[in-house]
């Protein structure tokens, strides 16, 4: 069969019943098996929007997101999409036409370096030299991108070799000598944390995105509530232990709640779970939680010690490790008593330092009170995308997720135009699912073409626009700490965005008063097929509390 | 966004320091990965992304033609090197990793260099040569070409030592190592 054919054929061994991606010259062996493969294939409008599409699909569903594009300018397009998955270790496989090998390295046309271009972003990649390679090459490198540390792979496939005639055997093993993920986590480290912890005084559970992509969720909360652990998640993982509850801190960083940040500057003990100390969570480094010893569990050792050094390190994997955790921690019978110091503490805290807004007292839409509407409009129970600015971190302040797989936001890279190709992805995954995309009026413009999209194909997502006229968070920044000097952050009112929202096919409409909004909001909810809300909210508000960049947990703003 | 977040100025002395540390620790570092197109892209990229100077790099086949050897040296504190490793290790064709002790290990580079030798240095050139069991693999009348295998020190004295009598060129290998007894490198 066609060497296109078995990539068919690959793809469905793999499970794969979906795809996003635009066809091009140098992919049109594989769109023309596409035509009769039985696999969904999506036509986006951008490559940029398939890829994020792909992202928000394998967020939503935990399965690896797939996205194309053609060679040179398809593939280039797909760069932002591959580091953010990179970033944010997201499984995705993002397969790319390439010319013909005996163009390679003419400069041909629409050629592009796409292993290249992308090595420094992806988790590993695969240029096909010969067709006999596909089918092992697209079975390890799903592989790849679902095991150990999830993240992007990139398949290159040249033309030629794509129409070659080759006999299609399935493949089911990999050799990848070189690749051997460590899962299980030593029994003797496990023991030594499980001691840490039973006596410890002021314990926290600080958790990252890797909990969620370990689907670890329940056995962390297995953990934390055997002996009222405190707990706080960074913005990639809002979800992996339910809020509300009286042992959620809220989330910890640079706009985390104080209660998180100043327990972490307090604890005697933290215990990293899939987190990544990120400077947008540690603040100033050197004085970042100094009392504490760290525990740090992780499934890729890279990460241990790499910015805060791990006093007892574990590597592997969480949903593996947490539960053996568990046991030898109960079986310590730890004394309940001596969290209660630290629990008056913290709630002492939690009462003088409530995440607060000032609300306006007319029809004005604060922002934070945009949140709190689209939270009762949805019931608190929707799959939430965001964007990247001020909106993006208002939603995970006021929104309480529940459950792991309901925030999907571009934490990493921080990419804007991420949450509306996001939303349509985790919505075609999740189709009985109420999917919303919480978008900034700045960002949502960088990916507004894929509504078509969603028009088109039915993808029923409803976005609303958290529209402050502003880069938001540019000028936030350029307000505190630039002199109030606004450069290149107005974009005045434009543009129209319910007219775009028709002009593409979905359903428009306009929020402007407080009072009207969660009415408004369940309308929309209520109406068939995309719907997109632009959302007049205050122009000029700041995201608090705030660690300004470079500094500690303790001198926390606003 | 740019941090610490305030306007302050940065001078340039400041952020000459923070980029230019160098511990003076030399670190061999021997790679064994799968022998197939782009590894060297992406062991070199790694280093080069993560910020880490390779001081030289050497390549080659090993007793399996499926895998290749790289030698490399470079100067890093130690923390970062155990970074380096693990982020190497992150490398889908990458197998092995060792960060070398240098009193356990053998190393070895090979250099040729190209002398201004005429009647009355020569002598003493050859002599300088035998010293360090160099052999002159070239002669014109007013040039020599001396090959010197030897650790990179070594190699570094030879180069001190010619310099001074003209050296017209000089190419050099970077270090190759093996460990020393039985076990593998
Ligand atoms: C692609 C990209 N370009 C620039 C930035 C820098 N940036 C971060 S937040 C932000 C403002 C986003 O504006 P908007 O989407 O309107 O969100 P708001 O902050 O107003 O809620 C910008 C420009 C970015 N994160 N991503
Ligand atoms: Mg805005």
């Amino acid at each position: 069969m066609r060497a296109v054919d078995a990539l068919m054929e690959c793809l469905k061994a793999e499970g794969v019943d979906v795809v996003f991606g635009l066809p091009g010259g140098a992919n049109l062996p594989t769109y023309d098996a596409f035509y009769d493969a039985g696999i969904r294939h999506i036509l986006v409008r951008h490559e940029a929007g398939g890829g994020h599409a792909a992202e928000g699909y394998a967020k939503a569903t935990g399965k690896v997101g797939v996205a194309l594009g053609t060679s040179g300018p398809g593939a280039t397009n797909l760069v932002t999409p591959i580091c953010d998955a990179m970033m944010d270790s997201v499984p995705t496989v993002f397969i790319t036409g390439q010319v013909r090998t005996e163009l390679l390295g003419t400069d041909g046309f629409q050629e592009a370096d796409t292993i290249g271009i992308t090595m420094p972003v992806v988790k590993h990649s695969f240029m096909i030299r010969h067709p006999l390679e596909i089918p092992r090459s697209v079975h390890e490198a799903f592989h790849i991108a679902r095991t150990g540390r999830p993240g992007p792979v990139v398949i290159d496939i040249p033309m030629d070799l794509s129409r070659a005639d080759i006999p299609y055997e399935p493949v089911s093993d990999v050799r990848l000598p070189g690749y051997q993920p460590t899962t299980d986590g030593n029994q003797k480290q496990i023991r030594l944390a499980a001691k840490a912890l039973a006596n410890a005084r002021r314990p926290v559970l600080y958790v990252g995105g890797g909990v969620v992509h370990a689907n670890a969720a329940e056995e962390l909360t297995e953990l934390a509530m055997f002996d009222r652990l405190p707990v706080t998640c960074t913005v990639m993982a809002l979800g992996a232990f339910p809020a509300p509850h009286e042992q959620w801190l809220g989330m910890l960083g640079m706009h985390g709640t104080r209660t998180a940040n100043y327990a972490m500057d307090e604890a005697d003990l933290i215990v990293a779970i899939g987190a990544r100390f990120d400077d947008r969570i540690t603040g100033k480094l050197s004085e970042f939680a100094p009392r504490a010893k760290f525990i740090h569990i992780d499934i890729d050792p890279a990460e241990i010690s790499k910015n805060v050094p791990a006093h007892i390190p574990i590597v592997g994997d969480a949903k593996n490790i947490l539960p053996r955790l568990t046991a030898e921690y109960r079986s310590l019978e730890p004394d309940p008593q001596r969290l209660e110091a630290w629990w008056t503490r913290i709630k002492g805290w939690q009462q003088r330092h409530p995440l607060a807004f000032e609300d306006s007292s007319d029809a004005e839409i604060k922002p934070q009170y945009m949140i709190k509407a689209l939270y009762e409009a949805t019931g608190g129970d929707a799959i939430v995308t965001s964007d990247v600015g001020q909106h993006q971190m208002w939603a995970a302040q006021y929104y309480d997720f529940p459950r792991p797989r309901r925030w999907i936001n571009s934490g990493g890279l921080g990419t804007m135009g991420f949450g509306l190709p996001a939303a349509m992805g985790a919505k075609v995954g999740c189709p009985d699912q109420q999917v919303v995309c919480i978008a900034g009026d700045g960002s949502v413009q960088m990916n507004m073409q894929e509504l078509a999209t969603c028009s088109q194909e039915g993808i029923a997502i409803k976005v609303f626009i958290m529209n402050n006229g502003y880069l938001g968070m540019v000028r936030q920044w350029q307000e505190l700490f630039w002199d109030k000097r606004y450069s290149a952050v107005d974009m005045g009112r434009f543009p129209d965005f319910v007219k775009l929202a028709e002009a593409y096919g979905a359903t428009g409409m306009r929020l402007t008063d407080k009072h009207t909004l969660v009415e408004g909001m369940r309308e929309a909810l209520a109406t068939e097929g995309p719907v997109m809300c632009d959302v007049r909210v205050t122009a000029e508000e700041n995201v608090y509390p705030m660690i300004p960049a470079g500094q500690a947990a303790r001198d926390m703003v606003g | 966004m740019g941090e610490p977040g305030t306007k302050e100025l940065l001078s340039l002395d400041e952020l000459e320091a923070a980029g230019n540390l160098r511990t003076g620790r030399k670190h061999i570092v021997s790679i064994l990965a799968e022998n197939k197109p782009g590894v060297l892209t992406r062991i070199a990229g790694l280093f080069a992304r993560r910020g880490f100077n390779i001081d030289t790099l050497a390549v080659g086949p090993t007793d399996d033609p499926d895998l290749s050897r790289f030698t490399l040296t470079l100067d890093g504190a130690v923390h970062p090197i155990d970074q380096v490793t693990k982020q190497l290790h992150k490398l889908v064709n990458v197998l092995k990793i060792r960060d070398l002790e240098p009193e356990e290990t053998l190393a070895r580079e090979l250099a040729m260099f190209k002398v201004a030798a005429d009647g009355s240095s020569r002598g003493e050139l050859m002599q300088l040569c035998e010293i360090f069991r160099g052999k002159v693999v070239d002669v014109s009348r007013r040039s020599l070409v001396v090959e010197v295998t030897g650790t990179q020190e070594k190699v570094d004295a030879f180069e001190r030592l010619v310099r001074p009598f003209g050296l017209i060129e000089m190419a050099r290998t970077g270090e190759i190592a093996i460990a020393r007894g039985r076990g593998e490198t």
